[in-house]
């Protein structure tokens, strides 16, 4: 044991000698009350004497720690091969994560960095990086708060945050949502799916079902009937990702399953498959609910419904809940059921007409125009068919429904369109009717928008402007706009951010114009940086100007970069 | 003297904000967008200036000034009424320097009107600091006899405090400590306001440590609480009986109770040791009023450990800045003290360099035996800085905390639970490591050990598992 130097604690021997545990016993209860052990000096009292040997003890024990018996060491984290990020790229994406904790309040004209993680993190995936190992912990955090943040960041951050996930329970949902990470294996998916707790099941099934689908439902009819019913329901859930008519045995059987719920899951499903039993006898229901209503001549002039009377046995076994929801009717839900489940490319031929266009194009008899058009909107979603959800969508320029209107949702439709479509038709749709109905709209158009899409935007805020009206009642648009027009349209909107011209530049511009060039100045500084972060995650060959060396400790130094001309700048 | 006329790279910006808001903000500024008029030079004594005007919110754009070649970082002048110092335009107009290949700060004939009038103004007052200071050198204290009245008069107010502090621990232990766990922190806090009023504020910082043993609880609180008020007690002892003292272990009783000399006086007394110091860490803290910096260097010539310290009131953030990673040539000053580690930072004599590989370390079993020995030379120290060569992270579970584990023989050193910065840290530290051992810089003390800065493990299987030279701060 390391000795003291006796000037540094004045003390005694028999301070020295005295038990630790006395001392604090008698420190607790006080001198008064209890006698430490210890001596003291001449003329000292005995508090005085107790600090004195409780110095010397302390400093005994610190000089001479020794280290504790080690618990075990976590087991190594799996190898990741893929290339780490630029360096720039990498200190972007730490700004980015950073950004996520910045206090909010009034935007101003800088960009808003939270809103641009999702977009950086599906581009570095596109590259196939991986993330920095010191950055895991907080892309863990930041997927952990936002759950529309977790596919892409667990991509990013690969097995290593697995591993990281393992140790910490906050991150248990990355083991949920990440395990299908990286390679499917069918032997280790069996392993988790025999040993795993739900989430790793959920994940490992999830994972072979996308790529060998037949093995992934296979597995799971190997333990079916030993599952708890609200695992069936999510299980077979897993099966709508690469759906085909292999699957159809096991959803049949499933449609008489105890559980109502995976019975609705099943029936679901195999009405998503045109050429199954299911679709057929929905068909076959929905088939007597309409008949081509014949004018004298004997052509089509209308369509003549007759909606369902009765959910028999049948109907509910293939997935028709008997009880509609309050304030609808009981046949237009059974009618909207039928129809909503029956293969579309029944139509034409029932209605004796060339095709959805015509078909949508009838009149419709006694007032079911709403119900059958609702119908067949779902049905097109469901059977992603393109030429059905053009026709119910009918042309942009037309009067927009009322937002919320029951049945039709023009955004789902538009997202069964090809994407080049789609944004040509929310093009027509904003320059026909400005942007108060278009956010969802632009929602479910690709990104970055497409031409001319990306120009209708721009040129209807212009004239929201010119209109007198506020940023702020646009801003749903203008954040939509921020993270989603092509970062090469900036220079173009350059214009935009200068304040009309007054008879005196220095005079503080008050209202809207103000606000708008703040807001157009914010705008124009997101897709710059939009760009920016495009160009950081080049490949560093690929960077037009190498900006730092590409090793070399902790990012750009510029002491370890041979100075350019002009030291400060180039 | 230091990196003049090299841009400064992004980490020795981001250093000099003030907060994480305004290094958001400051980024978020580093885009040619609001800009305009920028420019830079150099100016006749070999520095640099950047100026530019950056659009706010409102019609007139604020018009910002960095001089870079002043000795103790840049300067800055802008007119957003911002009271955070450097602001975020300055930061930003830093951080342009990086943007776009650097076209966005075009070389410049000369700055501005409105640039050039500040730095004029700025040269000015320097010219006149720098004379002030020849009086004075010349000169030296207006009036010594006033000087040692008032040195006098603070010895005496500062032993009475000491005695005074020396009576309420003795009534302390004749009372009993139970009566104050729930006591609260008020006689704590006066006993603190009395030794701020003694002009002791070393003694007065160690009441409030007192006071936060004493709230804290936990199943050993008496014991610790025991320990700080018998160290608290020894300090006092030796503070009073300070003549009796051998010279250094005077010295650290000294500064401990809170007298200390300015870092001009510490760097005239010398004696300067020169080397390459390698910047280990850097870390900041906040208690509200003020921002102490704390910057662990080691040299690489002597092996000395060394830790600068740089203060700035609220708000700001303090001006010494090295670029962790890097090595400077620089001369260091130790104050006079038992057991020297803090140090002021003389000549820079070039810019720095990167260092080529991290210090080298022992195991667990070398860290607790290092601050062992310098326990016994100073027993107030709560920790010694160390390198650990090879232990793995081992995530706490439960109650129980976190570990460091050597890579072989078996044994550990707790973390410190008090110290590991933001609760990411040390999950940062367990991240670089996947399972393998990595080297570690930290503090190693009674309470456990705090990771300040670690070397990933090499990514790809070499022949000789060299740490990779970047340490990453946790």
């Amino acid at each position: 044991m390391p000795r003291m130097t006796s000037t540094t604690v004045t003390h005694t021997a028999a301070a020295s000698s005295a038990s630790w545990a006395g001392l604090v016993a008698a420190a607790l209860l006080g001198t008064d009350r209890r006698t430490p052990p210890v001596t003291p000096r001449p003329g000292q009292d005995v508090a005085g004497a107790l600090l004195d040997a409780a110095a010397v003890r302390t400093v005994r024990r610190r000089a001479g720690l020794l280290p504790v018996a080690a618990r075990t060491v976590p087991g190594p984290a799996p190898e990741d091969v893929r290339p780490p990020l630029p360096e720039a790229a990498r200190r972007r994406l730490e700004q980015l994560l950073a950004g996520r904790a910045a206090p909010g309040g009034r935007r101003g004209s800088t960009p808003d960095l939270t809103e641009l993680l999702p977009q950086w993190l599906a581009a570095a995936n596109r590259h196939g990086y991986r993330a920095p190992a010191d950055l895991l912990p907080a892309l863990l955090e930041a997927a952990r708060a936002r759950s529309d943040l977790r596919q892409e960041a667990l991509a990013l951050a690969g097995p290593r945050a697995l591993w990281l996930a393992r140790l910490n329970p906050q991150w248990k949902y990355a083991l949920r949502e990440g395990a299908g990470v990286g390679v499917a294996d069918p032997r280790q998916a069996q392993r988790v799916w025999r040993e795993g707790l739900f989430a790793e099941r959920a994940a490992a099934l999830a994972a072979l079902r996308r790529t060998d689908a037949a093995a992934a439902r296979e597995l799971l009819a190997s333990t079916w009937a030993e599952e708890r019913a609200e695992d069936r329901t999510m299980f077979l859930d897993a099966l709508g990702e690469g759906l085909s008519l292999a699957d159809e045995p096991f959803l049949e059987q499933a449609l008489g399953d105890r559980a109502r719920n995976v019975r609705a899951t099943a029936a679901a499903l195999l009405s998503a498959l045109p050429g199954s039993a299911l679709s057929a006898r929905m068909a076959e229901r929905a088939r007597a609910c309409l008949a081509p209503g014949r004018a004298g001549d004997g052509t089509v002039a209308r369509i003549l419904v007759e909606a369902p009377h009765e959910c028999d046995a049948g109907m509910e076994r293939d997935g028709v809940e008997p009880t509609p929801p309050p304030g609808r009717g009981e046949r237009s839900w059974w009618l909207g059921r039928l129809v909503e489940a029956a293969p579309l490319s029944l139509w034409p031929a029932r209605l004796g007409v060339a095709g959805a266009e015509e078909a949508v194009a009838l009149p419709v008899a006694d007032g079911w125009r709403a119900d059958l058009h609702a119908a067949w909107a779902g049905a097109a979603v469901r059977q992603h068919d393109a030429a059905w959800a053009r026709a119910l969508l009918g042309p942009a320029d037309e009067p927009p429904l009322p937002e919320g209107a029951p049945g039709l949702d023009p955004a789902r439709l538009l997202a069964v369109l090809p994407p080049g479509e789609r944004a040509e038709w929310v093009a027509e749709f904003v320059a026909a009717h400005g942007l108060s109905q278009a956010f969802r709209l632009l929602g479910v158009c690709a990104v970055p928008w497409a031409e001319p899409l990306g120009r209708a935007v721009v040129d209807a805020l212009d004239s929201a402007r010119d209109a007198g009206g506020y940023p702020w009642s646009f801003s749903g648009v203008m954040g939509l706009a921020e993270r989603c027009l092509d970062p090469d349209a900036a220079g173009r909107l350059e214009v935009l951010t200068t304040l009309p011209a007054g008879p005196d530049e220095t005079e503080v511009t008050a209202g809207a114009a103000g606000y708008w060039a703040e807001a157009f100045g914010r705008l124009v500084g997101t897709l710059r940086l939009r760009a920016t972060m495009r160009t950081e995650l080049q490949p560093a060959a690929q960077q037009p100007a190498a900006r730092q060396p590409a090793a070399g400790p902790a990012g750009p130094l510029g002491a370890a970069t041979p100075p350019r001309a002009g030291g400060c700048s180039p | 003297m230091n990196a003049q006329g090299e841009r400064l790279t992004v980490e020795q910006v981001l250093a000099l904000a003030p907060d994480a808001a305004s290094r958001a903000a400051g980024t978020r500024l580093a885009l040619p967008g609001p800009w305009s008029g920028t420019g830079a030079c150099s100016t006749g004594t070999g520095g640099r200036v950047l100026w530019g005007e950056c659009k706010g919110s409102g019609g007139r754009p604020y018009r910002t000034v960095v001089a870079l070649a002043h000795a103790d970082g840049p300067a800055y002048q802008c007119s957003c009424p911002s009271r955070k110092f450097p602001c975020k335009h300055a930061l930003g107009l830093l951080l342009l320097l990086w943007a776009e290949g650097g076209d966005a700060v075009p070389e410049g004939a000369g700055p501005p009107e409105w640039a050039a009038s500040w730095l004029d103004r700025r040269r000015q007052r320097a010219d006149e600091a720098a004379s002030g200071r020849a009086v004075d050198a010349t000169g030296g204290p207006a009036d010594p006899a006033a000087a040692r009245r008032r040195a006098e008069r603070r010895a005496a107010r500062m032993t009475s405090g000491a005695t005074e502090l020396e009576q309420r621990l003795t009534d302390l232990m004749r009372g009993g400590l139970a009566g104050v766990r729930d006591a609260g922190y008020g006689q704590w806090d006066e006993t603190a306001a009395r030794m701020v009023d003694a002009q002791a504020p070393g003694l007065a910082a160690r009441v409030r440590d007192v006071a936060s043993v004493a709230g804290a609880g936990g199943g050993d609180w008496a014991a610790r609480l025991l320990e700080e008020c018998a160290l608290l007690h020894a300090l006092n002892q030796g503070f009073l009986r300070v003549g009796e003292l051998p010279e250094p272990l005077a010295a650290t009783v000294r500064s401990r109770v809170g007298l200390t000399s300015d870092a001009a006086a510490v760097l005239a007394a010398g004696p300067l040791v020169r080397d390459h110091w390698l910047v280990l860490a850097q870390r900041d803290s906040d208690d509200g009023r003020l921002t102490t910096r704390r910057i662990w260097l080691y040299g690489r010539g002597t092996g000395r450990m060394a830790l600068l310290l740089s203060y700035g009131a609220a708000g700001r953030a303090p001006e010494l800045c090295l670029p962790v990673g890097m090595s400077v040539d620089a001369d260091l000053a130790f104050p006079p003290a038992a057991r020297p580690l803090r140090a002021v930072l003389g000549t820079r004599h070039a810019a720095p360099v990167a260092c080529p590989e991290p210090p080298p370390g022992g195991d667990t079993a070398a860290a607790l035996r290092a601050y062992g020995e310098a326990v016994r030379d100073d027993p107030w120290l709560e920790a010694w800085p160390v390198v650990l060569a090879e232990v793995t992270p081992v995530p706490g579970e439960g109650e129980l905390g976190w570990q460091l584990a050597d890579a072989s023989g078996g044994s550990a050193l707790p973390v410190d639970p008090r110290g590991s910065g933001d609760s990411l840290g040390l999950w940062r530290l367990a991240s670089l490591s996947g399972g393998a051992p990595l080297r570690v810089f930290g503090e190693c003390g009674h309470a456990g050990f705090t990771p300040l800065a670690a070397w990933a493990p090499a990514q790809l299987p070499t022949l000789v598992q060299t740490p990779l030279p970047t340490p990453v701060p946790l």
